[in-house]
């Protein structure tokens, strides 16, 4: 039973992350209708800058997370003014074509400045394990569970309270009529993307110190992040966040009590969710289902 | 009276297609103009012309200033666009589609004006957090025209605003532009189908025929002329 | 027969001479490296069959390569089969593999698709893995040890002729890409073809003119499936050894990536693409040392392309010609 209760938070912690990540992809979704395929090699980068900060400018681990943050969304605001904003409104195949590039250009650049060596990172929460109700729960468990609450919760605040975060939500889903109250939509949009490279930036840093550094170690978290974002319903937050808790928990219960399944099937299980959800229901769970009749 | 608003010789296309071949058009300040046409006239193109939602060229000035730019430009410099089909944010609540009208005031007054809507369309009091799609067609309407009134602006464009409409709610509507126009002394400019309801608001009126100015003159003018009205208004 | 056709048929003429006399003017590296050029040929036909004439986005090729090439490799090493007869086989098995993912893939449209097939992409790798005792999980399968099944040992006598492994390799792959070339290209002009590309630029019109939507895209993945395992088994041979790593995302990608350089939809760019993909990670080495070179310049030459040179090779090969005519 302990073991169990083990489990599950280390599978909300997991699913904390994905939860981020997939946030991200709905962000971008949402607002750009584009699916960012280097959303992962994006996080890898910055946990990369993180890295730097603290190994060879000896900052320590908070302001560098700090600068980190800013870094990533500047990144993210100027790739899409860059590369994004000449493609959004074309051909499908053409965005998914660039943000692929953008994956080589990124994994590649990544490898080539800091190397393929395989690196540690430490973790700000330890890793000790706390003792509760007899249960052994890791630090960096709950460390990142918070870490992902108060990031979602912030960010929801943003677009509920802030007249920016109202006008980002209106360029989203109206842009026309954002123009004409005065919303410079093009800007919103970057906007979008800055916020999203920051949850991925958080949820790189929080993969890294379990995962260790190196310049594939997103690949398999933005395919978790993809199930997640399918499973919630491509455009709803809400549905990304929940999405991912439940294919943490899901995936982790799954690898430990299913002998079929070992480690090595969870990033196909993750798969065939996506699989199954884009036939069966693909608005997701919290998605709007769209009628489209050929 | 100056004019708010002067159009001069403005040209519109929408690809190859010419919408607008020279049309001169006054707003004075305080006064109420409609534009009138049958469809494809070129009347929404004018107002997009305006803000600058389309491709333009001739003159436009605003106050006697050159308006350039996209609608950004043109919704900062006092613009207030209400387009067909009311362009209301449906997933937004209905408070937050007054907050966005406000959208380019720095003041601090933003939450005063909701109330002051209220005043003109008292359900928004109740209804603040409803989901502006599911608000029936005249109260989107009433909403669109309460968000453009939220930025304060100089002058009120309202495309079509009885498109869609039971005539009881677009009588009440150009009630209300009206009563807009006398007590806050608003420049609107409107445009319409219903030639009928429009010349009651209006003070002047244009008729658009073909992406040019057939005929224009005061709105008395017109309604008393039998020829232009069965050739061009339609009654 | 129309000017085009001609102008066509004697262009493949050409290069079908060309190749054939090339090993005697290419030192033996060489040669092989030409070989996996049309190894990747035999791939981008199919890809651009499915991708730039169907338009549906595939990110996960090298999975059908994938199967291809580990049943090659399994007929051979578990079934004594002989090198060439898989190849064959190989085409059957990753096609009705093909046909079975198309159908359900028929009903994902545009991002979710390839959404779903990057997904596969990476997933690929651990699949493999974990069905141990069919692929020999991380290991792999090792070819080299049969030397009755292939010439990787052994040198091979046609018709009198001694051959290098390179050269029979050479030989091989360049007539298996000769020949899906011709196919591709006689499919692409016919009724199929006229399918595929209504269905690529507008589902709804494609259907109101009688296309049957499913039938056409399931016949495009299974068709673009067959030349991947095809390609798959081929590089099977030419590596001698199969494993998880063999296959990994990057292949994919770089299918993508070569289809999109030649120019989507056109078969003539396909020879720069594949040879693209070949040489390019050597040239990006002239740039720098570090292994992450050749991602980056990949990546940036996508990027430019689409932003750039939507027609890519051929588009600019076109432009070009018609200059030219307008002199």
């Amino acid at each position: 039973m302990a073991d169990f209760f083990q489990q599950i938070v280390s599978g909300l912690a997991s699913g904390g992350i994905y939860g981020a990540l997939a946030l991200a992809l709905v962000l971008i979704h949402r607002a750009t209708g584009v699916i960012n395929f280097a959303q992962g090699e994006m996080a890898m980068f910055s946990t990369y800058i993180l890295w730097t900060l603290t190994t060879n400018h000896d900052f320590s681990y908070w302001p560098a997370f700090a600068v980190t943050l800013l870094v990533s969304f500047l990144g993210g605001i100027g790739i899409h003014q860059a590369v994004i904003r000449p493609v959004e409104r074309g051909s499908q195949i053409r965005v998914v074509i660039v943000t692929i590039g953008l994956l080589l250009v990124l994994n590649g650049l990544a490898t080539w400045i800091w190397t393929g060596e395989v690196r540690a990172v430490e973790s700000p929460f330890g890793r000790r394990t706390l003792d509760v109700g007899g249960v052994a729960i890791s630090v960096q468990d709950i460390g990142t569970i918070v870490v992902c609450l108060v990031t979602v919760a912030v960010l929801w605040a943003f677009f509920q309270f802030t007249k920016v975060g109202l006008a980002l939500r209106a360029a989203a889903v109206n842009p026309a009529e954002a123009r004409l109250v005065g919303v410079r939509v093009p800007w919103m949009l970057g906007l979008g993307w800055g916020l999203a490279a920051v949850l991925g930036a958080i949820a790189g840093m929080l993969t890294a110190p379990t995962n260790f550094l190196d310049p594939n170690m997103m690949q398999s978290v933005l395919i978790y992040a993809f199930a997640a974002a399918v499973l919630g319903g491509i455009d709803s937050p809400v549905g990304a966040v929940v999405g991912g808790l439940i294919l943490g928990v899901g995936l982790n219960l799954l690898g430990t009590y299913v002998d079929f399944v070992s480690a090595e099937l969870q990033l196909p299980a993750a798969l065939l969710v996506i699989l199954v959800v884009l036939l069966v229901r693909p608005a997701g769970l919290f998605g709007k289902p769209q009628v489209k009749k050929v | 009276m100056s004019a708010l608003l002067e159009l001069r010789g403005l040209e519109a296309r929408y690809g190859p297609v010419q919408a607008l071949r020279g049309i001169s058009i006054e707003v004075p300040e305080g006064s109420v103009v409609a534009v009138l046409g049958a469809n494809g006239a070129g009347k929404t193109t004018t107002l997009r012309a305006v803000s600058g939602t389309v491709r333009r060229s001739g003159e436009i000035l605003l106050g006697g200033k050159p308006l350039r730019g996209g609608p950004e430009a043109a919704a900062k410099a006092g613009i207030a666009h209400v387009p067909e089909g009311r362009g209301t944010f449906t997933d937004l609540s209905v408070v937050e589609n007054l907050r966005l009208g406000a959208y380019t005031r720095r003041d601090r007054s933003v939450k005063a004006d909701v109330e002051r809507m209220a005043e003109y369309f008292p359900w928004i009091r109740d209804r603040g957090d409803q989901r502006a799609g599911t608000l029936s067609g005249g109260e989107q309407q009433m909403l669109a025209l309460a968000r453009a009134l939220m930025s304060r602006p100089r002058l009120l464009m309202l495309d079509e605003p009885s498109l869609g409409l039971a005539p009881l709610i677009v009588r009440e509507i150009f009630r209300i532009v009206r009563e807009l126009n006398e007590k806050e002394g608003l420049a609107v400019l409107v445009v319409e189908q219903d030639a009928r309801i429009a010349l009651n608001a209006a003070a002047t009126a244009y008729v658009l025929e073909v992406g040019r100015v057939a005929v224009s003159g005061s709105s008395a003018e017109l309604r008393d002329d039998e020829a232009v009205r069965r050739s061009y208004l339609g009654y | 027969m129309s000017r085009a056709t001609l102008r066509t048929l004697l262009a493949f003429v050409a290069l079908a001479v060309v190749m054939l006399v090339l090993p005697a003017f290419v030192n033996d590296f060489r040669a092989q490296q030409l070989a996996y050029v049309g190894i990747y040929l035999v791939a981008l036909v199919g890809l651009n069959i499915l991708t730039g004439y169907t338009g549906q986005i595939s990110l996960g090729h090298g999975a059908f390569m994938a199967i291809g090439g580990y049943t090659s490799a399994i007929l051979m090493v578990d079934h004594g089969v002989k090198d060439i007869v898989t190849i064959p086989i190989a085409i059957v098995v990753s096609g009705a593999v093909g046909v079975l993912f198309g159908l359900p893939a028929a009903r994902l449209s545009g991002l979710y698709l390839a959404l779903a097939t990057f997904a596969i992409a990476v997933a690929t790798p651990s699949v493999i893995k974990r069905f141990e005792g069919f692929t020999g999980g991380g290991s792999g399968i090792n070819l080299f040890g049969t030397p009755e099944l292939t010439a990787s040992l052994t040198p091979v006598r046609i018709a009198g002729f001694e051959l290098t492994f390179n050269n029979w390799l050479y030989y091989l792959a360049w007539v298996v890409a000769l020949i899906g070339y011709v196919i591709g290209w006689l499919i692409l002009r016919g009724r199929t073809g006229r399918a595929f590309r209504a269905v690529r630029d507008s589902e709804t019109a494609a259907v109101s003119s009688g296309v049957d939507l499913t039938r056409t895209k399931v016949l495009a993945f299974g068709i673009s499936a067959a030349y991947a395992g095809a390609a798959g088994s081929l590089f099977a041979i030419a590596t001698t050894f199969v494993n998880p790593d063999a296959f990994p995302v990057a292949l994919s990608i770089f299918l993508l990536v070569g289809v999109v350089v030649s120019g989507l939809g056109s078969l003539t760019g396909l020879i720069v693409g594949a040879v693209f993909i070949q040489f390019m990670p050597l040239w990006a080495q002239s740039i720098s040392k570090s292994p992450g070179a050749p991602a980056v310049v990949y990546g940036v030459i996508l990027i430019l392309v689409v932003l750039a040179l939507p027609g890519g090779a051929s588009g600019l090969v076109s432009r070009l010609a018609q200059r030219l005519r307008h002199r």
